[in-house]
């Protein structure tokens, strides 16, 4: 290391790793995780909201996850929270539909509106 | 790019270590291989988050989660309940008296009026990544200072900041620094001052700790304003994981390029050194820690020559405690006025304490210069155990001394303290509730200054040991009229006289005891009295006979069998043989014994006749 340059991107790679840890988040995708979620896929479906969002190298989006939302029948349930906006979420999710939950709504900042099964808080 | 959604942090701070945090990071790695999570949630091991009175602590990112006092047995419900299913477990969150749960680290009072800023990173990067310190900003500062400042540019922006050393005497930095610059040698040496000594204070452990990189950046922005291309690191030896964790810092910085030669591609060589310490308190004295380095005995010598110019091997040396070089980073990120706007006229920035004693939340806490004791033992300390009343807090170990509740709005900053008899030191604060005597606490500290001084002058070495003949002999129950006198006598001669900071600073416990609590030194000497119970010659046990249930349990536990008695007459002690070991009172079942102020009458009378005896052969 030589320059100051050169400490910028170490620092820009090792902030990438611990940005769970800051506030620079500008969406949250929320999967509900409650026992009928995990019965019906929560967990592969935010296995691939994981995959998704690291192949793309987004760095500004954080998956978290919550407990039971009560909407049993439409699980696995995905709640994405932009700032500013209001709450999105979706229902019935899978792989593939976490897939293009991500090309559209978190990159390109469409709402998926098949999928979307409530909007707002 | 990672699949990681959690970020563990637990605090491998010493504190949180000998509680068992070590064996539940290990559950912690266990249970997440079995339920194939390893690869989605990051265990990092922290240094200390500050509340050691609750550990193990750990906190959970993104949502900061605070969990406290967790055991290896909760480690699987955290995992199921937490990352499994993201239901936070609330038994293990932090709750108050009025049962108010804190889930989030931010939201815990302990940390609400804290400012951090030597400690920004403590607790909340790995201390073993260096990569996790430079995402903090860490080096920035450094290479700001070598390839844009000059060396009197750096030092102006010390004495802009109004920095002060923070190992307890207050001495403004960058006049040291000034000091060195302008010697013209050409060997010059940094030293970090390590070895923290007071009993009861952790500040400087916690800090080598838990975020190493920032002192040593500290010292190499230190070490090109005065021109200096080679620094120590003197760390006792009890501080085992401190010295592991900043040598494996220097081996990651020098790997990087950021210590050797031609730092940051300009002519700036440093080369750092870790030197550890047989742990003798004298030895945090400068000249006593460079005569420790340079490898003779730790003795102090007469100043002048100051280190600065006479310092390590004769070269001009600056002796910069931990604390001061972790500070140093950030005034350079963020500005000496940033730094200067914290704090008071004199004392500006934070200061970190070491909170113990009779408080609810021990710990490792960092305050703005300036703020009440009352709000540092309230607010953050949480206020005082068990209901007890607030005494005294010793602030400065042994060489500080002990203020009291009328004491608690004094602001606390250099001046401030000093006036009132005690000093900041490095940073340990002890706090008392009312079952602490105040004369066996002068003892205490006393006794450690004898056991500590290194014997070179006289004042120190015989001085201090008549003070504590006659303390020991208050607290036994054979002071005399003129003893409170003399102690002051004894104490000025001794600051006055003393070679060094040890010797002048040992007699302030017992001089500010003697100031705050004087009436407490004559119920010891004229009444014989402890009015807490803690001087055991100056109390006694009694049995209520209206309580005795005549059950025997105390005559069968005494080891001298000095209590008799039966069914119908009740127990009673023979005060003259009883050597208060207290096992009659933790067994009686029906609470009939208790302590009770003042040598017993029986005991007073056998000493007076002892002493006419004595007296008699004299003649």
């Amino acid at each position: 290391m030589k320059t100051l340059a050169d400490l910028k991107k170490i620092r820009e790679k090792a902030q990438e790793e611990m940005k769970l840890r800051g506030g620079n988040t500008r969406i949250k995708i929320v999967v509900g995780m409650g026992t009928s979620g995990i019965a019906m896929g929560a967990r592969e479906v935010m296995k691939t909201f994981l995959e998704e969002i690291a192949n793309r190298n987004l760095t500004d989006v954080l998956v978290t996850q919550t407990g039971e939302k009560g909407l049993s029948s439409m699980e696995p349930v995905v709640d994405v929270i932009e700032e500013g906006k209001p709450k999105v979420t979706y229902g019935n999710m899978t792989p593939d539909k976490v897939k293009k939950v991500v090309v559209e709504h978190v990159v390109n900042g469409r709402t998926v509106s098949d999928y979307v099964v409530a909007t707002g808080n | 790019m990672s699949l990681k959604r959690i970020d563990l942090l637990i605090c491998c701070g010493s504190g949180c270590i000998s509680a068992g945090s070590l064996k539940i990071k290990e559950r912690f790695h266990e249970v997440l291989q079995e339920k194939n999570l390893a690869n989605e949630i990051n265990i990092i091991e922290t240094g200390c988050m500050g509340p050691c009175d609750y550990g193990p602590v750990m906190v959970v990112y993104p949502e900061g989660t605070f969990y406290k006092a967790v055991s290896p047995e909760d480690v699987e419900e955290i995992v199921n309940e937490h990352f499994i299913k993201g239901r936070p477990v609330a038994r293990l969150m932090l709750q108050d008296d009025e049962d108010r749960t804190f889930s989030t680290k931010k939201e815990v009072p302990f940390y609400q009026k804290q400012v951090k800023v030597a400690l920004a990173n403590c607790g909340y990067i790995d201390p073993e990544s260096m990569d996790e310190y430079i995402a903090t900003g860490g080096y920035e500062a450094l290479g700001t200072v070598l390839t844009t400042m000059n060396q009197q540019e750096t030092i102006d922006l010390v004495k802009r900041s109004g920095l002060r050393g923070r190992g307890g005497g207050g001495f403004p930095t960058h006049i040291k620094w000034q000091m060195v610059h302008d010697n013209a040698s050409d060997e010059k040496y940094v030293i970090c001052n390590g070895d923290e000594g007071d009993p009861g204070a952790f500040m400087d452990r916690s800090l080598l700790e838990g975020d190493p990189h920032r002192i040593l950046e500290g010292m190499m922005i230190a070490a090109y304003a005065i021109g200096a291309n080679a620094g120590f690191l003197y760390i006792r030896a009890e501080y085992p994981l401190a010295i592991k964790r900043i040598k494996l810092a220097i081996t990651q910085a020098k790997e990087a390029g950021l210590m050797g030669d031609n730092i940051f591609g300009t002519k700036f060589c440093f080369d750092a050194e870790v030197r550890t310490g047989a742990g003798a308190f004298v030895c945090g004295e400068e000249t006593a820690l460079i005569h420790s380095i340079e490898g003779s005995r730790g003795n102090p010598t007469p100043k002048p020559p100051y280190p600065s110019s006479q310092g390590l091997w004769g070269k001009p040396t600056i002796v910069n405690n931990v604390e001061t070089f972790g500070n140093v980073p950030t005034i350079y990120l963020k500005g000496a006025e940033w730094f200067a706007s914290m704090g008071t006229e004199t004392s500006k920035g934070t200061k970190v304490f070491a909170l113990t004693g009779d408080i609810k939340n021990t710990g490792l806490v960092e305050v703005p210069m300036g703020i009440t004791l009352r709000e540092l033992i309230f607010d953050v300390g949480g206020g005082m155990t068990g209901g007890h009343k607030f005494k005294a807090v010793q602030l400065g170990g042994p060489s500080g001394g002990c203020l009291t509740a009328e004491h608690l709005d004094v602001p606390v900053d250099y001046e401030s303290l000093k006036e009132r008899g005690a000093m900041m030191g490095s940073g340990g604060v002890i706090v008392m509730n009312d079952k602490n005597c105040m004369v066996n606490i002068a003892k205490y500290f006393m006794d450690f200054c004898v056991d500590e001084s290194c014997g070179k002058c006289s004042p120190c070495r015989i001085g201090l040991k008549q003070m504590l003949d006659i303390l020991e002999r208050i607290t036994s129950g054979h002071g005399k009229d003129g003893d409170i006198e003399e102690l002051q006598r004894l104490g000025e001669a001794v600051s006055k006289l003393s070679l060094c900071g040890l010797g002048q600073s040992a007699p302030n416990p017992v001089l500010s005891t003697i100031r705050y609590f004087r009436e407490e030194y004559e119920a010891h000497i004229r009444d014989k009295s402890c009015a807490t119970k803690v001087c055991l010659d100056l109390m006694h046990f009694d049995i209520d006979k209206e309580h005795c249930i005549g059950c025997s349990l105390c005559a069968r536990k005494c080891p001298v069998t000095c209590i008799t008695g039966n069914r119908e007459e009740k127990y009673t002690i023979h005060q003259l043989d009883c050597v208060k070991c207290g096992n009659c009172q933790d067994v009686c079942p029906v609470k009939a014994v208790s302590r009770i102020p003042g040598m017993h009458m029986e005991v007073a009378a056998k000493r007076e006749a002892d002493n006419k005896l004595t007296n008699h052969y004299d003649d």
